[in-house]
């Protein structure tokens, strides 16, 4: 029973279905496993014990009545970005401290329905708006590669919660890399889907234009079957597109020959470690063993993505949070003299000072006269970026290259510094803009600390991404390394 | 791009946020800086481009004037910060 932690989804389900371990006990293992490093990582900000006892007890009845599905009976957290009815759904914010949605997310329901077990909320930067975990309301996350190290944002309490296997998966939103860099920093796999593949129902709005559901798991196949459950058509999504999802894992041992693999050289520029380059490259090198063909490839305007998208994501986010005024939502200060000062000292105060920043930029670039030099202008601009893909994709099947441009940092060396921050989401954020699915799957170690590689697929190709990862993972092991302080049971 | 202290004192009345004076420095300085990294795509030409709404250029769905939700109101409104009798109480407007 020790190391169950180790195994991977299909290997926990496998030990179900012949019953050498109940969910119950699963269920257990994980619960304790959490408990006992929370306090170092604070990678959970809610634990549902409960509700997790309880579905873990349906989940067994299930596997005893040969009625499994694939996630049956397996552990999982999910970021506290997804509405979970009965339980707090924070979002990492003093805003929403108090929050109980009356509903489930569509991913939560869909995976509930599949009879995977949430043990409950993971800590993620405030709203999604961050790349260290460090703004949120609950504190800072931990790396558990190194503690003194952010696991990166904003779904960092999800990296950090699979990289500790403290769960065997968890859910994050990735909005301009707030998957895959920390997935990068925690050497973990993260998936980000084509926009509008996973319903955005129930999952708080940062920027509706950019926003995907996705996944943080040990390896891809394990993506895979997560994506199997959370990918397709909502109604209640009005983003949604309805587009077959086809069998995530049909392809997965597909042989890599014959494979195209697109390099852009603005990957490799001089703001990359040349520690991160060099396990790029070996990574690159790797996969052309395994039968791809490289080409190089340019993608001129990647380097006014983070511009972009400091235009369109916080024009978003301004106006998605201003339903955030004490009334509709959220926090309500004490004794307000009129409405105008109830919003104001409600939101100033429910608000951290990320949030508060972008607020506030995302107000001036939306303020009368300025639409079309900002708003406007980012739209035209993204398509431009979007068009360089399109290009490149007519010539390669995907993209590779580093999904940061270093490892994981230490706490508060770029907390103090807003820009220096928005550019560790450099080499995530022209995915984004355009739409695509891209992964970052774990490639090597510079100085201890875990190296992630990033595959950016064409549109809807998320089961070439898997595939390819797949592939890349059966030939590697980075994907199973443990840190060891929690690679046996945690004292 | 550099905002004065009246900009950010605006920006903030818009966004209905308030800002302690002695933070106003501060918040012009870094505002001022993410506009300068915003300027940076004031490089890219484009003229004849079309703005993108939406990354695979969907339209907007439209679906049946139905009734779809299911009565929830107490549910709902033991969600409430204050309701009485069916009614959700907000701080007096008018006095």
């Amino acid at each position: 029973m020790t190391d169950l932690h180790t195994l991977s989804i299909v290997g926990l389900a496998e030990g179900l279905r012949r019953r050498e371990y109940s969910a119950a006990e699963l269920t257990q293992h994980f619960m304790e496993r959490i408990s006992k490093s929370n306090t170092l990582l604070n990678a959970v900000i809610t634990l549902a014990e409960e509700q997790a006892a309880a579905t873990a007890e349906q989940a067994d009845v299930r596997i005893a009545a040969g009625d499994a599905e694939p996630l049956t009976g397996i552990p999982l957290l999910h970021k506290d970005i997804f509405c979970t009815d009965g339980i707090r759904t924070s979002c990492g914010s003093k805003m929403l401290d108090a929050f109980i949605a009356p509903y489930d997310a569509t991913v939560v329901a869909r995976l509930s329905a599949a009879g995977a077990v949430m043990l409950g909320k993971t800590n993620m930067d405030e709203f999604a708006m961050g790349s260290s975990n460090e703004a949120s309301y609950y504190g800072p996350v931990r790396n558990p590669w190194d503690i003194e190290r952010v696991p990166g944002g904003s779904s960092g309490g999800s990296a950090a919660v699979v990289a500790a296997r403290l769960a065997p998966a968890a859910t994050g939103s990735d909005t301009g890399g707030s998957i895959r860099q920390p997935a990068a920093l925690c050497g973990v796999t993260g998936l980000k889907p084509t926009y509008g593949r996973i319903s955005r129902y129930g999952m708080v709005a940062f920027a509706s234009s950019l926003d995907q559901a996705g996944t943080l798991s040990a390896d891809a196949r394990d993506a895979a079957l997560l994506l199997n459950v959370m990918a397709g058509f909502d109604q209640r999504d009005s983003t949604s597109i309805d587009h077959p999802v086809p069998d995530y894992t049909a392809i997965l041992d597909n042989s890599l020959d014959g494979l195209k693999i697109g390099i852009a050289e603005e990957f490799f520029d001089a703001g990359l470690d040349d520690g991160v380059a060099s396990q790029v490259q070996a990574a690159i090198r790797q996969l052309e063993v395994l039968g791809a063909s490289i080409k190089n490839i340019s993608l001129p305007h990647m380097k006014v993505s983070v511009a972009t998208y400091y235009v369109v994501a916080s024009a978003e986010c301004s106006s998605n949070l201003s339903r955030m005024d004490g009334v509709r939502f959220g926090y309500r200060c004490e004794n307000p003299k009129d409405p105008g000062d109830m919003y104001a000292r409600s939101r100033s105060k429910g608000f951290g000072a990320e949030v508060k920043r972008r607020i506030m930029i995302g107000t001036y670039v939306l303020s009368a006269g300025f639409y079309d030099a900002y708003y406007l202008k980012a739209q035209r601009v993204r398509r431009v970026i979007a068009d360089d893909f399109k290009r490149a994709f007519d010539d390669v099947d995907l993209i590779v290259g580093p999904t940061t441009p270093e490892t994981a940092f230490t706490l508060n060396e770029k907390a103090s510094d807003p820009i220096r921050m928005y550019l560790s989401d450099i080499y995530t954020i022209a995915a984004n803009l355009a739409g695509l699915p891209a992964m970052s799957i774990p490639c090597g170690f510079s100085q201890g600390l875990p190296v992630g590689l990033h595959l950016i697929g064409n549109l809807f190709d998320e089961a070439r991404l898997l595939n390819v990862a797949h592939q890349y993972q059966r030939h590697t092991d980075w994907h199973s390394r443990v840190p060891e302080r929690f690679l046996q049971e945690i004292p | 791009m550099v905002l004065s202290g009246a900009q950010v004192r605006d920006i903030a009345w818009l966004a209905r946020l308030q800002i302690d004076e002695a933070d106003i420095g501060q918040y012009a300085a870094e505002l001022s800086r993410v506009l300068e990294l915003i300027r940076q795509m004031n490089e890219v030409d484009t003229d004849d481009v079309i703005a993108m709404a939406h990354p695979t250029d969907a339209v907007q769905r439209l679906r049946a004037d139905k009734v779809t939700e299911v009565d929830q109101r107490e549910k709902l409104q033991a969600l409430a910060p204050l309701a009485e009798s069916g009614l959700y109480l907000v701080p007096r407007v008018i006095e």
